[in-house]
């Protein structure tokens, strides 16, 4: 049973450039929106005009982005902690998502949830998790569901090479492999478990390689390249679909620290600079460039579109109300 | 109507009941399937139900806890069997973090209807891994519910409660009341949950109890009568929520209050229930302090003698009536 029947991978190679321009240009605008919306939250921190913390996937664009677009309506998809470019990228109202960080009682939450809990449960966005590995377990029970209910759905579960190395990791991809369950496991692997190195962290040195173990179609990918990550993802995420699971490693990086507060200490700036050199906006944009799509104008004015947006989002999600503090006792149960 | 049907029968018939009525309900353990259970009570469901709705996991309780929570997070309604209690600690986050906690984080746009059930309690001489109560510690984490049948009505009663309601339901089954055997009444009865029950009516003592201890303190009960010492019995059958409001009823006519536990003391339920009772208006209507039975604060000891003699019994209970009796001066100055 541990070895998929049905062979997963369709075997027409999709490609970015078969899509349509308009569609091409979507990925980079959602791309730019994810890391306007970070870079602004980084500044307000930096303010101290929000409290609590976040965890900035700036960066890390390509893979929410790369993944996600190959969704068909009723996917789900669990978050992580470092979650804003999963929930954007899955199709989430940047300004109910600032009003949620701001803590804001039109927030996804009602301001209960904050950065690390946001969730749309009925739009099928089942939640970023303040526990690392904590949703993996629940990305396999909604793929569960759609078995059972004979439904050609698949759950997107993101999670980070932290998690790799938790308990429930190895449960929920061996149970997700003997029961068949249409799970995508992207594994954003951006070398740091806060100052720990994967490489100091994982045995056997790849975390694809655990995958296949388990007997699931699993593939490394350029993590800074939407392209490879968008070519993995169509074959591994239609191969889950009605089928069972796939694991796509995206090899990524954080710019930033770990949270709002990181002094840095266990990476050079020198490494930090390798990888900007290498950021997959500005691959992005140089490809579309080259296939005559986008010109520099054109660009600058998509940067500027999402700074806006963001700007609209939190300047409007600041003057929406509190919560009413009775609210903080009530959804304790249903 | 059958009046000598076993407490495990009885959870067996509302688990294929359960099943039937509802297509997207499915139970899902270790050994469940055709083993039937480590304690028997799936014996034949798979057999009728097939394994797509009575699943054999891997041995992965977090794994396969989460999975159910992400089940019920989309609508479904899993039954989970954790083997031994014990066994929880291996998906506490599971529980805690994310059962107890998806609906208020998210702002009440997720529930998670789950029941899982789990064998607890000492009295088997399977020492300190397979014998503890862990009821209490979720007891103490808000967004979950805590049940405790008494008896193969209760079982009944309470797993329909626990099915019907939208949140994660802990539901414990003390191993030694599987081959315990009681009557059913005539119609299907749902419990209400977070309703205490009064079992007993009695006027000098009132005794607490919940699961196993209850029926524990009847026996204590009995043998007070035959000192006519007439004692009031309440079954709490949920700790969380927990219905104290039954309780100070109770010893608003007693006077005198003892609650029983298999818990250890410190840090039990049974401590938290006393506080209600003494923190309220009852307070004035006790004559004398309030006396708890449980539970040794150690780990339970494999020796047959050495576990009895840190668990609550009959005995005990008797006991400990006697001497909050003994003491009291409203009743013999
Ligand atoms: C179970 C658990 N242990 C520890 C933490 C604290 N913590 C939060 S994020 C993190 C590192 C996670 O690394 P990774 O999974 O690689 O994700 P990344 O932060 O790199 O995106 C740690 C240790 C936690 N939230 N949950």
């Amino acid at each position: 049973m541990a070895t998929r029947n049905k062979t997963s991978a369709s075997t027409a190679a999709s490609t970015l450039s078969d899509l349509s321009a308009e569609r091409q240009l979507a990925l980079l605008e959602q791309m730019q929106l994810i890391r306007a919306f970070d870079e602004k939250v980084d500044k307000l921190y930096a303010k101290g005009a929000m409290h609590g913390t976040a965890h900035f996937c700036v960066g890390q664009e390509a893979c929410a982005v790369g993944t996600l677009c190959h969704r068909h309506d009723g996917d789900v998809i669990t978050g992580t902690h470092r979650g804003h470019g999963h929930a954007i990228a899955f199709g989430l109202d940047p300004y109910r998502m600032a009003a949620e960080l701001l803590g804001k009682a039109t927030g996804y939450c009602g301001g209960k949830g904050g950065s690390m809990h946001i969730a749309d449960v009925q739009a099928g966005m089942l939640g970023a998790n303040g526990i690392v590995g904590g949703s993996m377990g629940i990305a396999c029970g909604a793929a569960f569901a759609f078995k059972q209910r004979a439904q050609d759905h698949v759950a997107v579960c993101f999670f980070g090479d932290g998690a790799v190395q938790e308990g429930i990791f190895n449960e929920t991809l061996n149970l997700a492999s003997v029961w068949q369950l249409p799970v995508l496991f992207v594994c954003e692997n951006n070398h740091y478990a806060m100052s720990l190195s994967a490489e100091k962290a994982t045995a056997g040195g790849s975390i694809a390689n655990r995958a296949a173990s388990y007997g699931m179609p699993a593939e490394a990918v350029d993590g800074m390249d939407l392209e490879a990550v968008y070519t993995a993802g169509a074959r591994l995420m239609n191969g889950c679909r009605g089928a069972g699971p796939a694991l796509i490693e995206t090899i990524t990086y954080r710019y930033l620290g770990h949270s709002k507060s990181d002094a840095n200490r266990y990476r050079t700036r020198e490494e930090i600079a390798e990888w900007r050199a290498n950021d997959p906006i500005e691959r992005y944009i140089r490809t579309l460039t080259e296939r005559g799509l986008l010109d520099d104008e054109r660009s600058q004015a998509l940067v500027e579109a999402a700074a806006d947006q963001v700007e609209q989002a939190f300047g409007r999600a600041e003057r929406d109300p509190e919560p009413e503090l009775s609210s903080a006792l009530e959804d304790v149960y249903a | 109507m059958p009046d000598d049907v076993t407490f495990r029968e009885a959870m067996t018939t509302v688990l294929r009941e359960t099943l039937a009525a509802d297509d997207e309900a499915f139970l899902l353990g270790e050994d469940v399937g055709v083993y039937g259970g480590a304690f028997g009570v799936s014996r034949g469901l798979v057999e009728e139900f097939g394994p797509e709705r009575v699943l054999d996991t891997p041995l992965s309780e977090a794994g396969f806890t989460g999975l159910a929570i992400g089940a019920a997070v989309m609508g479904m309604r899993p039954i989970v069997e954790i083997q031994f209690s014990d066994f929880i600690t291996h998906c506490m986050d599971q529980l805690v973090n994310q059962a107890a906690k998806l609906r208020y984080m998210f702002g009440g746009a997720a529930s998670v209807p789950l029941v899982l059930r789990t064998p607890g309690g000492a009295g088997t001489g399977a020492a300190a891994q397979h014998s503890q109560s862990l009821e209490a510690w979720f007891v103490h984490v808000p967004g979950l519910r805590v049940v405790m049948p008494s008896t193969p009505a209760d079982a009944q009663g309470l797993f329909r409660a626990a099915m019907a309601d939208p949140n994660p339901v802990l539901f414990y089954e003390h191993k030694l009341l599987y081959n315990t055997k009681g009557s059913l009444p005539d119609q299907p009865e749902t419990y209400e949950i977070g309703r205490a029950r009064c079992t007993r009516e009695g006027g000098d003592v009132t005794l607490v109890a919940a699961g196993l201890m209850h029926n524990y303190a009847l026996e204590a009960a009995e043998t007070l009568a035959g000192q006519n010492i007439d004692a009031e019995v309440i079954n709490l059958l949920s700790l969380a929520p927990m219905d104290s409001d039954r309780v100070c009823e109770s010893v608003r006519k007693t006077g005198r209050l003892v609650v029983v536990e298999e818990d250890v003391r410190t840090g039990g339920w049974g401590g938290e229930l006393v506080t209600r009772v003494t923190e309220g208006p009852a307070f004035y209507a006790l004559d004398r302090a309030p006396a708890r039975v449980a539970c040794a604060d150690t780990p339970i000891p494999y020796n047959k003698r050495l576990e009895a003699s840190i668990r609550p019994s009959p005995e005990r209970i008797v006991e400990a009536v006697t001497q909050v009796l003994a003491n009291d001066p409203g009743r013999y100055v």
